[in-house]
């Protein structure tokens, strides 16, 4: 096998996916701001991200929030700094694993679920009918699953973050017999909104990430069944590796401004 | 509307004209030169062996996908040249009938039948009119009794008249029909000729089928076009073409 060819034959294939990825958001941007506003999916659409994903984001916060306690507070313990567990966790969380956790929650769910629903109504011809049917299938079915990942993730996060933290107080007042609002108290006292605000605005871009991943791959998938699973693995695997990257560019543009 | 005499056959005018139609996919030939017209209110059949082109040609024809050369016109509009809303607004007068039926799985019947409608919000706000529509149109198929079952809860003849009736409910001039019996028992087949052929005569549409059944091209079909390496290999009744001592048309009878 000739490598040199063959690694040249995916570099070559990577630019025209990342090409195709890019004139899929420019149509996105186009179509969202033109008629007519497919509101009635773009609701629905919400329910299915946000509502429908809500207890799984719920019970991993809640397990996670526990699991950090618990195992960073024997560490603080023997420093005879246990005061500073509330505030530590509590900008783990908000800043860094809750969005994280959240988003990669959600671009298994929602994300393969995309995938495969898109990628099950292009192989079966439905996305045609629509068309033919003088619907623009992108605008309905496209921008509103975008849309609607963009907007309710970031309100997922901030549910994510008040489970996981209630996660925390949870083992920290079996543990310590702290009280609620002492432990709240503490969690504000060292968040402040440089800490939220990041947080909250990288959310929205691991949304729209999750969003236009799922639908390239789904609306463009092909090869019958079999399509439709690949789309919907790649969606995932793609998604997820995409927001680690979107993370690292957020903490560092966050870092300048932290600097300034 | 065309009005030059050269456009009209037996006083019915040309609602179709495909001229020298080329398509390629993946570097594969796959239409070379297809000619083809289609007289309001006839039945057209066009048969060809798998992977003749037939299905690429019909979705030529409804802009699903683009030619690479060649002139594709219906009811008097150059399809190639017509930007989307005037193609969108073209598709109101063409239905389309899938050969998967292409039923939206996560919606009922009755919301696949209201579907169509749904950009003609406007002239359809009227609820009940909207629903006489729908259920006047499944009565065309005779499955009113099955306006609220999901697509998942149906046969594939079912699936077959369901799609045919969401066809029907813009009232379109010209229905086109991608391999319409596929998939179906020849009982289940029959029924469905029988149903093209009905609504052809009660709607007043024109029908261009494309199909290897033959019993079709048999029962229904005014005129035949054979289609052999993405062209127009020969054409006439199914009479004249049943007749033909060519062995490449003699092979598909």
């Amino acid at each position: 096998m000739n490598y040199q060819a063959y690694i040249i034959e995916q570099v070559k294939r990577f630019f025209i996916t990342v090409g195709d990825v890019s004139y899929f958001t420019g149509r996105f941007f186009k179509e969202v701001v033109s008629r007519p506003v497919e509101f009635q999916e773009f609701v629905k659409q919400c329910y299915m991200v946000g509502y429908k994903s809500l207890p799984l984001v719920a019970t991993t916060s809640l397990i996670m929030g526990m699991v950090l306690t618990l195992q960073t507070r024997p560490t603080l313990v023997d420093f005879g700094a246990v005061s500073l567990m509330p505030s530590m966790v509590g900008i783990s969380i908000v800043r860094e694993i809750g969005p994280v956790i959240t988003a990669l929650i959600c671009a298994g769910k929602v994300g393969s679920g995309i995938g495969a629903e898109l990628g099950s109504m292009r192989v079966t011809e439905q996305i045609d009918a629509m068309e033919v049917s003088g619907t623009n299938p992108f605008k309905y079915l496209v921008v509103t699953r975008i849309l609607a990942t963009t907007i309710t993730l970031p309100i997922l996060v901030v549910l994510g973050d008040t489970v996981g933290l209630t996660g925390s107080f949870i083992v920290e007042n079996i543990k310590g017999s702290v009280s609620f609002t002492l432990f709240f108290n503490l969690v504000f006292d060292y968040l402040s909104y440089g800490d939220l605000l990041p947080s909250i605005i990288k959310s929205f871009f691991f949304g729209f990430a999750i969003g236009v991943i799922g639908c390239y791959k789904g609306y463009n998938a092909q090869r019958g069944t079999a399509g439709v699973g690949l789309a919907a693995n790649s969606a995932v695997v793609i998604t997820s590796m995409l927001l680690f990257f979107i993370d690292f560019l957020a903490v560092l543009v966050a870092d300048i401004f932290y600097e300034l | 509307m065309l009005s030059d005499e050269s456009h009209k056959k037996n006083g019915q005018q040309k609602i179709i004209e495909v001229v020298q139609l080329h398509k390629e996919l993946s570097g594969n030939p796959v239409l070379n030169g297809f000619d083809m017209s289609l007289y309001d209110g006839e039945c057209l059949v066009v048969i060809g062996k798998s992977g003749a082109g037939k299905t690429v040609m019909i979705r030529c024809l409804v802009g699903l996908m683009t030619v690479d050369s060649g002139s594709v016109s219906i009811l008097g509009k150059s399809i190639p040249d017509l930007d989307q809303s005037q193609l969108d607004h073209l598709r109101l007068d063409i239905g389309f009938l899938f050969q998967g039926s292409a039923l939206y799985d996560s919606m009922s019947v009755r919301e696949n039948l209201e579907f169509p409608l749904r950009r003609l919000r406007k002239e359809y706000a009227d609820k009940d009119a909207v629903d006489h529509m729908v259920r006047d149109a499944l009565a065309s198929v005779g499955l009113e009794h099955a306006i609220d079952l999901m697509p998942s809860e149906l046969s594939g003849g079912m699936k077959r008249r369901i799609a045919l009736a969401r066809t029907l409910i813009l009232r379109p001039q010209i229905i086109f029909y991608d391999e319409p019996t596929t998939g179906l028992d020849p009982i289940t087949a029959k029924e469905i000729i029988k149903l093209i052929k009905d609504i052809q005569v009660k709607y007043k549409t024109s029908s261009l089928i494309i199909t290897h059944d033959l019993n079709i091209a048999k029962l229904i079909s005014d005129r035949v076009v054979i289609l052999v390496d993405g062209q127009n290999y020969a054409e006439g009744t199914y009479k004249e073409l049943a007749a033909a001592g060519d062995p490449v048309i003699k092979a598909f009878f």
